[in-house]
C-alpha cells in the first residue's frame, strides 16, 4: 500500500498517494491543471513550464512561490493553490510566448477539435494576440504512408522524442537546431523506422504529427460515430477506438486498457483498418444461379432462401471455422454443421501448437502476465519470437521491463522515479536483463544479450537454462561452449530476479520452444522461485479457437478423403494461406458447394459458389481471446449496407430458414454467448463482461457520437430529404446517434474520451481512477486462464539434437514481418506501401559461399516446385538456415520443417 | 358601441394614408447586405474557393443543415470535396457564417427560395459557390496561416519569416 499523504489544495484538504508528484494528483483528483510535457507514461521533465502552481511553507505564508507541479513530490503538509492568481497568470503567460510563434492554422489542422494546446489555451485564459511580430516558420519532411508532418505547430514540449527514442526505443528521429528554432524529425526524409511511431498522433499535444491516413478523408472527432474495439491484427488484442463517417471508417485511436495496451498501440493496429474501406469488400451475396458458371449478385432474402435450400438438400455440410472470427461466429456455424463436422481452419501443426499453450497456461502453476504486467518484469528470456513482428505491443512492454532494474538505482539518491529526466541521467545506457534467442536478427536486440540458431537450438538453450536452474529438469547434451556459457548466465539473471518473464510461442512452428519455456518456468517454480510464462498467438482469436478446441484443417482434408460430403462453409477464412496450394485445391475439389462468408475478396472467395458479404470489425459485435486469455467484447461501430451483417446472424438465419426453428430463440449477441457458455462452461462470464443489451444509465442508451455531432439533416439530403430513422442496435446498450447519456459509461462501454475541456485523447486522465490506473469500474474484459497453484506437472523431455547444417540444403525458418505477415491490414494502402517484396533469407556466409549479394536472385526448389527469389542477407542467421517470409503477399505456402536445395543463382 | 364606431372611423381614415403595400414582385423592398437569407460560398481575391473545408459551419449550424467533406489538391490546399446544405431545414440563424474562419460562407439578402419539391431545396457545392468575394474583400486565410500551398511556399505568408535553417548554429537564423 502506497503510502498516504495530507495535501492542501486552495483550502481543501485531500488524502493522496505520497509516491506521485504534484501534476499526477491534482489531475487524479479530477482537478484541472494545464500541463504539455508531462505524460503519463513518461513521467515529468519540467520542460514546458505549463504546469505552474503556487506552493507555501506553512499557513502564515500568504505569499508563496511558483512551482512547478510535476516536479514537485507530493509531502505530507503540504499546501499548494492552483487558483492563485499569479500562478494563472505565470500559466496564461507561458501559453501566450508559445503561442507568438504558432500559425493561425486551426481550421486547416487535423488536431483541432482534439488539439490538447487548444485546450490547455482556454483554459489558461490566454485569447488575444498581443506579439505583433513575425513568426518563426519550418519546412516539412516526409516521414512515410502513416505520418503527416507540420512543424510549425511545434510548442518544443519534447514529448515526441522522449516517446519515440526513450520509450519505444527509435533513433531516426531527434530534435536538432539551436535556441529558438529546435526542430523535431529526422536528419532527412524517409519513413519512420519505428513500428510505434503512430502513438505520436496521441503523444504530440499538438497537429505537428497527425494520422496520414486520416488526413486522407478528414472528419473531426466530434463528427465520427465511435465504438469500443478490438484490434484484430495480432493476437494480442490491443484495445482500440474506431470512428466512422458517411461509412467509411476513418481512423482508429487508442483505447486505454490499464491492463493490456495502456495509452499506445503499434502501427499494424493503428493503420492496418483501412481494409474495411477496400475496393475488394463483399458487399452483396453473391450466388451460382442455374445454368450459369459465373456468381451474380443477389438479395439478402434470395441469398437466404437458395442457401438454406442447399444446405437442406446437401447429405453432408462441413464447416471450417477461424481464429479471425468472433467466439460467437465459430460457435454458431459449429452449431449448424454440428460439432462433428467442425474444423478450425487451420493446420494441424499450428492448432496444436497453441493448444499445447494454452494446456501448459490452464494445467499449470504458472501465471501469464497482462501486456502491461510485462512491463514491470526485471528479467526477460524470449525464446524464438522475434517480438516486433509477431505480437508487437510485447515488443513494446520489453523494453518498459528493461529499465525496471536500472531505475532501482535512483532510490539510495531519493530520486523519484516519475522524475524521468533525472532517472535517465543516472541509468545512463544501463539496461535490465533481457535475453533473445531467434535465428535472425531482430530489432530488440538493441536492448538485449542474444543468442542465435535454428528453433532446435533455441529449445535445446531453453532445457539447458532449465536444467541449469533446477538439476532435476532434463537437460540438453552436448552443448558448446556459447550455449553453456549462455544458460548460466540467463539462469543467474533468472534466479536473482524479483519478477522473471519468459516469452516463447509458435511462430517458429517448434514444440520443443514451446515446451523448452515451460520447462524453465517448471524449474523455476520447483527451485521455489516466482515466475511468469506468456506466450504469442498469431491471430486476434487464436487463443480462443483452442479454448473451443476440436479438429484443425488437416483433419478436415482426411475426412473429404473418407467420406463424400457435398457441401462446405467456410467463415472468415483464407485457406489459400493456411496450407500448400495443391492441397486446399485437392480439397476444395472434392465439394460441389462452397459457401463463403468473408468480408474481402481473396483466392477462397474466387473458388466459393456462394458468397455471403459479413461484417468486419467494425461491423459486428463479437468476442475474443487474446494470447493472455482475457476475454474482451468489440462493438458494431456503425451499420453498412443492409446486406453486410454479422457472420453469427447470417449463419443463424440461415439456420433457422432451413429448418433449425430452435435457433429463432438467438435474437441478440447475448443469447449466443449464453448458450455457448452452455456448451463450454470454461467461457463462464464472458456475458457479463459488459452490460446486456437492455442496460441503460437513467433510462438512456450510450451514444456513439459526441453531442457535437454535426450535419445530421443534410448528410442523407442528396438521397433523400427525409431524414432516415437511426439504425437500432439490439446487440447492445449503445445507440447510434448523439442521443442517450452523457455521462462517462461502464469502462467497457467508452466510445471515445471526452470530458468539459478536454477534447483531447489527454481526457482520458478523467476516466481513470488515478492517473495511469485502472479506468473507473475495473479495466474491461475478463481472463479466463489462472493458473492452478497446486498443479505440479511434469517436465517435458523432447530435448532436440543440435543441428547440423547438410551440404547443398537449406533449412527454412519462418520470417514475419510486422507490415506484411498479416492478412487484413496489406489490404490498407499505407500498410501496402512497407510490404516488403518476396525475398530469401541467407546468412553472410552462405551468401559469400554462394558468392551471391543482396542483388542476386536464387532459385529454389519447394514443394515440387521451383521459386525465384531475391537474397536478403541477415547477419544474425547461421549458416545452413534460410529465412523465408512466411504470409507475405507473393510468397507460396509451405510447411514447416521443411528444406530446400538452390538450384541456381542469378547473380 | 361606442369603441365600435371609433374603430370604423380610424380604418377609414387610413384610406388617406400613404400605401404600405409593395406590388411584390414587380416592384421590392430594400434589404441591407446583413440580411441572413440564402447561403452561398465565396472565392479568394485570388479566385480560389476560399473554404478551407474545416468544419466549423457544420458543427455551429443549430439543426445541422450543412454537411461536407474534406479534401486536398496535390500541393495541399485543403478544399471541400463536397459542401451541401439542405435549405428545407436552415433557420438562416446565420451561425455558420460567424464561426466561418474564412469568410467563405456568407448569407446573402436573397430570400426566394420557394420550391414545390423540399429535394430542390438541397444546394450543392455548385450551386452555392459563387464567382466573387461577397461581402468581406480583401481576406485570404492560406495567406495568413501556416500551411504551404500551391503558390505560396513556407514562410511566404504574410505574418511568416523565411523557413529557418536548421542546420545553422547563428543566432540570427
Ligand atoms: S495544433 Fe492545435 S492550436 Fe495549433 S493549429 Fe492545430 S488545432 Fe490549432
Ligand atoms: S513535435 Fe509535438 S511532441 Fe514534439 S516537441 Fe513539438 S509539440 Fe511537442
Ligand atoms: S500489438 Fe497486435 S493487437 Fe496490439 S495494436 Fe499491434 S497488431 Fe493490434
Ligand atoms: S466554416 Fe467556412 S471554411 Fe469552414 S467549412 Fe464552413 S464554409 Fe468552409
Ligand atoms: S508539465 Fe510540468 S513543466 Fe511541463
Amino acid at each position: 500500500m502506497a503510502k498516504m499523504a495530507k495535501i492542501i489544495i486552495d483550502g481543501k484538504t485531500y488524502e493522496v498517494d505520497s509516491s506521485k508528484n504534484l501534476l499526477e494528483t491534482i489531475l487524479s483528483l479530477k482537478l484541472n491543471l494545464q500541463y504539455f510535457c508531462w505524460h503519463p507514461a513518461m513521467g515529468s521533465v519540467g520542460a514546458c513550464r505549463q504546469c505552474a502552481v503556487k506552493k507555501y511553507r506553512d499557513e502564515n505564508d500568504k505569499a508563496g512561490k511558483l512551482f512547478m507541479a510535476c516536479m514537485e513530490p507530493v509531502v505530507d503538509g503540504m499546501r499548494v493553490s492552483i487558483e492563485d492568481p499569479e500562478a494563472k497568470e505565470f500559466r496564461a503567460g507561458v501559453i501566450e510566448w508559445l503561442m507568438t510563434n504558432h500559425p493561425h492554422d486551426c481550421p486547416v489542422c487535423d488536431e483541432g477539435g482534439e488539439c490538447h494546446l487548444q485546450d490547455m489555451t482556454l483554459m489558461s485564459g490566454h485569447n488575444y494576440r498581443r506579439f505583433r511580430y513575425k513568426k518563426r516558420t519550418y519546412r516539412n519532411q516526409y516521414l512515410g504512408p502513416f505520418l503527416h508532418h507540420e512543424m510549425n505547430r511545434c510548442i518544443q514540449c519534447y514529448r515526441c522524442v522522449r516517446f519515440y527514442r526513450d520509450y519505444a526505443g527509435g533513433d531516426d528521429l531527434n530534435v536538432f537546431g539551436v535556441h529558438s528554432s529546435v526542430y523535431f524529425g529526422r536528419h532527412e526524409d524517409g519513413v519512420l523506422e519505428n513500428e510505434f511511431a503512430g502513438n505520436l498522433v496521441e503523444v504530440c499535444p499538438t497537429g505537428v504529427f497527425t494520422d496520414n491516413t486520416l488526413f486522407q478523408h478528414y472528419t473531426r472527432k466530434w463528427d465520427l460515430t465511435s465504438a469500443p474495439s478490438v484490434c484484430v491484427h495480432c493476437g494480442v488484442g490491443c484495445n482500440t477506438l474506431a470512428g466512422e463517417r458517411y461509412g467509411k471508417l476513418r481512423r482508429i485511436l487508442t483505447r486505454y486498457n490499464g491492463q493490456v495496451n495502456g495509452y499506445f498501440l503499434c502501427d499494424r493496429g493503428r493503420f492496418g483498418y483501412e481494409f474495411v474501406n477496400s475496393e475488394k469488400r463483399i458487399r452483396k451475396p453473391m450466388l451460382r444461379l442455374s445454368g450459369e458458371n459465373r456468381l451474380s449478385e443477389a438479395d439478402e432474402e434470395t441469398a437466404i432462401t437458395e442457401i438454406s435450400a442447399i444446405i437442406k438438400s446437401s447429405r453432408k455440410v462441413m464447416g471450417i471455422g477461424s481464429p479471425r472470427a468472433s467466439l460467437e461466429a465459430n460457435f454458431t456455424l459449429r452449431s449448424l454443421v454440428s460439432e462433428r463436422n467442425f474444423y478450425w481452419g487451420v493446420p494441424e501443426q499450428e492448432f496444436s501448437l497453441l493448444t499445447k499453450e494454452m494446456n501448459i497456461l490452464r494445467q499449470g502453476s504458472i501465471r501469464t502476465p497482462s501486456l502491461r504486467e510485462i512491463e514491470k518484469c526485471d528479467v526477460v528470456v524470449i525464446l524464438g519470437e522475434d517480438l516486433t513482428n509477431t505480437a508487437p505491443m510485447i515488443a513494446l512492454a520489453v523494453r518498459q521491463s528493461v529499465r525496471q532494474v536500472p531505475v532501482q538505482s535512483a532510490t539510495p539518491y531519493k530520486i523519484p522515479h516519475w522524475q524521468d529526466a533525472a532517472v535517465r541521467e543516472l541509468v545512463q545506457d544501463e539496461k535490465g536483463p533481457v535475453f533473445v534467442a531467434t535465428p535472425y536478427a531482430t530489432k530488440l536486440d538493441s536492448v538485449a544479450r542474444t543468442f542465435r540458431g535454428s528453433a532446435d537450438e533455441i529449445a535445446r538453450l531453453g532445457y539447458a537454462i532449465a536444467g541449469a536452474i533446477s538439476s532435476d529438469a532434463p537437460k540438453a547434451d552436448n552443448l558448446n561452449e556459447e550455449v553453456c556459457v549462455l544458460s548460466e548466465s540467463i539462469s543467474k539473471a533468472l534466479n536473482k530476479a524479483e519478477r522473471p518473464l519468459i516469452i516463447a510461442g509458435q511462430s517458429l512452428k517448434s514444440e520443443a520452444i514451446v515446451n523448452a519455456a515451460a520447462n524453465i518456468a517448471y524449474a523455476m517454480r520447483k527451485a521455489g522461485k516466482n515466475v511468469e510464462l506468456c506466450y504469442t498467438v498469431p491471430e486476434c482469436n487464436s487463443m480462443g479457437m483452442v479454448m473451443m478446441g476440436g479438429k484443425a484443417l488437416d483433419q478436415a482434408f482426411h475426412a473429404v478423403e473418407k467420406e463424400a460430403m457435398d457441401t462446405l462453409i467456410i467463415m472468415e477464412n483464407d485457406l489459400f494461406r493456411r496450407d500448400e496450394k495443391q492441397a486446399v485445391d485437392r480439397f476444395l475439389k472434392r465439394f460441389k458447394n462452397i459457401i463463403v462468408l468473408d468480408y474481402i475478396e481473396n483466392a477462397t472467395t474466387e473458388r466459393a459458389t456462394a458468397i455471403i458479404p459479413v461484417g468486419s470489425f467494425a461491423e459486428s459485435d463479437g468476442t475474443f481471446v487474446n494470447n493472455e486469455g482475457r476475454a474482451q467484447r468489440f462493438y458494431q461501430v456503425f451499420v453498412p449496407n443492409k446486406e453486410i451483417k454479422e457472420s453469427w446472424r447470417w449463419v443463424r438465419n440461415i439456420m433457422v430458414t432451413s429448418g433449425m426453428k430452435e435457433f429463432s430463440r438467438w435474437k441478440n449477441l447475448l443469447d449466443y454467448t449464453q448458450a455457448l457458455i452452455k456448451e463450454m462452461p470454461y467461457f463462464t462470464g464472458i456475458d457479463t463482461i459488459t452490460p446486456p443489451p437492455g442496460f441503460r444509465i437513467a433510462g438512456r442508451k450510450i451514444p456513439r457520437e459526441p453531442y457535437r455531432y454535426s450535419g445530421r439533416t443534410a448528410m442523407h439530403a442528396d438521397k433523400t430529404v427525409h431524414e432516415p430513422k437511426p439504425p437500432e442496435d439490439v446487440d447492445s446498450p449503445m445507440s447510434f446517434t448523439m442521443e442517450g447519456y452523457r455521462g462517462q459509461p461502464p469502462s467497457s462501454l467508452i466510445p471515445f474520451f471526452w470530458s468539459p475541456g478536454w477534447n483531447s485523447a489527454q481526457a482520458i486522465n478523467k476516466y481513470q481512477i488515478e492517473v495511469g490506473g485502472p479506468l473507473h469500474g475495473g479495466d474491461p474484459g475478463k481472463r479466463l486462464i489462472e493458473p492452478l497453484p497446486n498443479a505440479k506437472p511434469s517436465y517435458f523431455t523432447d530435448v532436440p539434437k543440435a543441428f547440423a547444417p547438410r551440404e547443398g540444403e537449406w533449412m527454412l525458418v519462418p520470417v514475419y514481418h510486422i507490415f506484411g505477415s498479416d492478412e487484413l491490414s496489406v489490404h490498407s494502402p499505407g500498410v501496402r506501401e512497407l510490404v516488403p517484396k518476396p525475398y530469401i533469407m541467407l546468412s553472410p556466409d552462405d551468401a559469400a559461399r554462394l558468392q551471391v549479394t543482396s542483388d542476386s536472385e536464387l532459385e529454389l526448389g519447394i514443394g515440387g516446385q521451383v521459386e525465384r527469389l531475391p537474397v536478403k542477407i541477415n547477419l544474425g542467421l547461421r549458416p545452413g538456415l534460410a529465412g523465408y517470409p512466411v504470409t507475405l503477399p507473393g510468397m507460396s505456402v509451405v510447411r514447416f520443417p521443411v528444406s530446400v536445395k538452390i538450384s541456381g543463382v542469378k547473380k | 358601441m361606442f369603441s365600435n364606431l371609433r374603430s370604423i372611423w380610424i380604418a377609414f381614415l387610413h384610406m388617406f394614408h400613404k400605401r404600405e403595400t409593395i406590388q411584390y414582385p414587380e416592384e421590392k423592398i430594400y434589404l441591407p447586405p446583413r440580411w441572413r437569407g440564402r447561403i452561398i460560398l465565396s472565392r479568394d481575391p485570388d479566385g480560389q474557393e476560399r473554404c478551407v473545408a474545416c468544419y466549423l459551419c457544420q458543427v455551429a449550424c443549430p439543426v445541422g443543415c450543412i454537411s461536407l467533406q474534406a479534401t486536398q489538391d496535390e500541393t495541399g490546399r485543403r478544399y471541400p470535396e463536397f459542401f451541401r446544405i439542405n435549405f428545407s431545414r436552415c433557420i438562416f440563424c446565420g451561425y455558420c457564417e460567424e464561426a466561418c474562419p474564412t469568410y467563405s460562407i456568407q448569407l446573402t439578402p436573397d430570400y426566394e427560395m420557394s420550391e414545390f419539391h423540399r429535394e430542390n431545396m438541397v444546394y450543392e457545392k455548385e450551386d452555392l459557390l459563387i464567382s466573387g468575394e461577397g461581402k468581406y474583400h480583401g481576406y485570404n486565410f492560406y495567406r495568413v496561416s501556416g500551411l504551404a500551398i500551391g503558390g505560396k511556399d513556407k514562410g511566404e505568408g504574410i505574418e511568416d519569416l523565411p523557413p529557418v535553417d536548421v542546420r545553422s548554429i547563428r543566432p540570427d537564423k
